[in-house]
């Protein structure tokens, strides 16, 4: 326990004297083990759900979080998986600027989910993981990326909860692949 | 020391004419025209006109129609009559220092004696100073006291003066009857009781009144009957409540000649935006809601209300300014970098007008800082100027039956106002887990039954088929466009709301929700109404 505080408050240390270093950012307990978000990296998400999941640690951890490119951004879900929606900055409609506004907000937000309206070229892509690295920052990227660190994706999704018209959903049961450039990690996972 | 009063009567009306003719456009009624101050459905208070058909104080909004059919409806707000008397007060004050506001329609002012050539000259003066300010109805008291000269300006002619001579207050007041008691301005009522009861009694004037002992009104009228036979007997106090003028906390800045950018504009405002919030913070008030209006040619061009979450710098104040200038400008909403900075029309002077202040001690910053973080307030700042102030967010929850209405968007950098309360049941809403996905509006689907006929809900609420398979036509993916089968689903959930209206083009009418699975593990929130299903939302 203390070995991992020293090593938390030297990470700091370096950060605060300008290296960009790696600080690991904390994640939703559901996903804890499964995939650890250090900052300054890209990480793919192919479902809302997850990409919530992922910006919710560092909510959670008191860390401000921006979604951009997300029009149909479900608040009370992102509540619920624990995001302080005062600590939130969504940018429905970033129009064709929408890589110069998440490059914007990568500068001053810890995690931005970014939802790109149109497909990004790698050299664009490039300069935005640079800022990424400079300003200790994470990108999660709903949808396709050329070089990510992760990619996350949900599979055999089944939902418990309704039956032919009776109850309602309740939980969903899913397997989370967590693709790492070629090495895989699986986990079964049950989520409300 | 002498007292001038002004009065203005029926006060309510003429505000109300006033604030009917800065909002609407077409011919508003002038001040001739019978008007009607209405509350709870009664008459309040009548203008002279109305007064001439009939209409009273205490009729019936029916009966007063009946009087007079052309007779114009105002609402009571004693806000709006304080707010249209404030720039009176201030004409006042610019003759002489020291005006008491008493209530909207009447001020008290120490008489100016030598001054203006003599009392008559004054109250003269006066009268036509607040007759330019378009304040015709106005009437004039100078006496030796307050209640004196009240009554001294009701019995005055319109723009005219009467002047109680030094000393003579008692023999003026004994004269008159006690119904003027009526008007006393106290909210029990007791002015109006007095003279009722004194009328009652037999006794028609003050000086009937004045002539009974001490002793007497005080045992039989208490305490409010002693304080009036005093006022009839001429000693009333003579002293005034008077206030210190409000200070000027709005600033202005004009340009010469006017500027043609935003930026330019920005710049030149900066000065001012500090003077502004300086000159708050001098007296430890900080600025949460700032009224910014734009003049273009001597007319005011672009005015507009803005909130803050917290409170006001300058720096906020010149982001303000940019935002609304561009906002004013054609293509707002999303704009791309070429087009942002021209402004309509050359801006000639900027103002800022605090519309809310509150003390500064409660928005100061903890030790540990506070509020929002300053390094995100200035990032989020530059992407608003990227591509509008409006197209950054901030999502709030709020109460609701349908998804889309338990969540709502406010402008980064503004309050949230009108909310729905989260702490209220509201049946009908669908507990569990939220819909990661909410769309705006719905998107139109189709979901059929194994027959391949299209499920609906009947009257009594029951589906006609189990769903079978669905298709979501407008949907981006390409794999919902396709037929997917239906795995389970829940429902339907008649709608609340709505379902006594007629189903019309606008698809509302009887309604109901349904949670859909697909095979490939998808869940859906879709509505169906007469109209067809349309998905409101997506477990994503």
């Amino acid at each position: 326990m203390s070995a991992q505080v020293v090593e938390l408050l030297q990470q700091r240390i370096e950060s605060l004297q300008g290296a960009p270093t790696r600080l690991t950012v904390p994640v939703h307990p559901a996903l804890e083990d499964l995939v650890q978000l250090r900052t300054g990296t890209s990480y793919a998400v192919d479902s809302a759900s997850l990409a919530l999941a992922l910006a919710a640690g560092a909510s959670r951890a008191g860390e401000w979080v921006g979604f951009a490119g997300w029009g149909d951004f479900g608040a009370e879900a992102a509540s619920q998986w624990g995001i302080d929606l005062r600590r939130t900055v969504l940018v429905p409609e970033p129009g064709d600027l929408w890589l110069e506004v998440a490059a914007a907000l990568v500068d001053v937000l810890k995690v931005v989910v970014l939802k790109p309206t149109t497909l990004v070229d790698p050299k664009s892509a490039a300069v935005l993981d640079a800022r990424l690295r400079a300003r200790s920052a994470i990108l999660v990227v709903w949808g396709a990326w050329p070089r990510v660190e992760a990619r996350l994706s949900a599979e055999r999704v089944a939902w418990n909860g309704a039956d032919r018209g009776r109850g309602r959903l309740s939980r969903r049961e899913l397997r989370v692949v967590v693709d790492r450039g070629g090495r895989r990690s699986v986990r079964d996972l049950e989520l409300p | 020391m002498r007292v001038l009063v002004a009065w203005c009567p029926d006060w309510s009306v003429t505000a109300g004419l006033f604030e009917l003719a800065e909002t609407r456009s077409d011919r508003p009624p002038t001040s001739h025209e019978p008007a009607a101050v209405l509350k709870n459905n009664v008459v309040e208070v009548c203008n002279a006109a109305a007064r001439a058909e009939g209409v009273r104080r205490g009729q019936r909004r029916r009966d007063a129609q009946a009087r007079c059919p052309e007779l114009a409806l105002l609402p009571a707000s004693p806000e709006r009559d304080a707010r249209y008397f404030e720039p009176v007060l201030a004409i006042v004050e610019e003759l002489r220092p020291g005006v008491a506001p008493i209530r909207p329609g009447l001020m008290a002012v120490p008489a100016p004696g030598r001054y203006f050539g003599g009392e008559p000259h004054a109250a003269a003066l006066v009268a036509q100073h607040l007759v330019e300010a378009g304040v015709w109805d106005c009437r004039l008291g100078v006496a030796d006291d307050l209640f004196t000269a009240e009554q001294a300006a009701r019995q005055a002619m319109v723009q005219d003066c009467v002047v109680v001579a030094p000393g003579t207050s008692a023999t003026f007041l004994q004269e008159l009857p006690v119904q003027v008691l009526a008007t006393l301005d106290d909210d029990a009522g007791e002015g109006r009781a007095l003279a009722d009861l004194l009328r009652r009694l037999g006794l028609r004037t003050l000086g009937d009144f004045a002539r009974l002992s001490a002793a007497e009104v005080s045992n039989r009228f208490g305490a409010f009957g002693l304080s009036v036979w005093q006022r009839a007997q001429g000693a009333a106090p003579a002293g005034l409540g008077s206030r210190t003028p409000p200070p000027e906390l709005a600033c202005e800045v004009g340009f010469e000649p006017p500027l043609e950018s935003a930026e330019a504009v920005c710049f030149s405002v900066r000065t001012t935006a500090e003077r502004f919030v300086q000159g708050l913070s001098a007296r430890q008030l900080v600025a949460v809601a700032v009224r910014i209006e734009a003049e273009a040619d001597g007319v005011v061009t672009s005015a507009r209300t803005w909130l803050h979450p917290r409170c006001f710098t300058s720096r906020d104040l010149v982001d303000r300014v940019h935002w609304q200038l561009q906002a004013g400008t054609a293509g707002s909403g999303l704009r791309s970098r070429r087009d942002s900075g021209a402004v309509g029309a050359p801006i000639g002077r900027v103002r800022f007008l605090p519309e809310t202040v509150e003390a500064a001690a409660d928005h100061a910053d903890g030790l540990w800082g506070g509020g929002a973080d300053e390094q995100v307030t200035r990032g989020v700042a530059r992407v608003q100027a990227m591509i509008g102030f409006d197209a950054v967010r901030v999502p709030v929850l709020q109460g609701g039956r349908g998804v889309a209405d338990r969540q709502a968007s406010v402008t980064w950098g503004e309050r949230p106002v009108g909310l729905r309360p989260l702490d209220r049941p509201w049946p009908g809403r669908i507990p569990g887990p939220a819909p990661a996905r909410v769309f705006a509006s719905g998107l139109p689907a189709e979901v059929v039954d194994e027959s391949g006929r299209s499920v609906a809900v009947t009257e009594r609420g029951v589906v006609t088929g189990e769903p079978w398979r669905y298709r979501i036509d407008a949907a981006t993916d390409i794999a919902v466009r396709r037929w997917t089968p239906v795995s389970s689903w829940a429902g339907p959930w008649p709608v609340d709301d709505g379902w006594w209206l007629s189903t019309d083009a606008s698809g509302r009418g009887r309604s109901a929700r349904f949670q859909l699975v697909g095979v490939d593990g998808r869940a859906w929130l879709l509505v169906w109404s007469a109209a067809g299903w349309s998905v409101e939302a997506a477990y994503d």
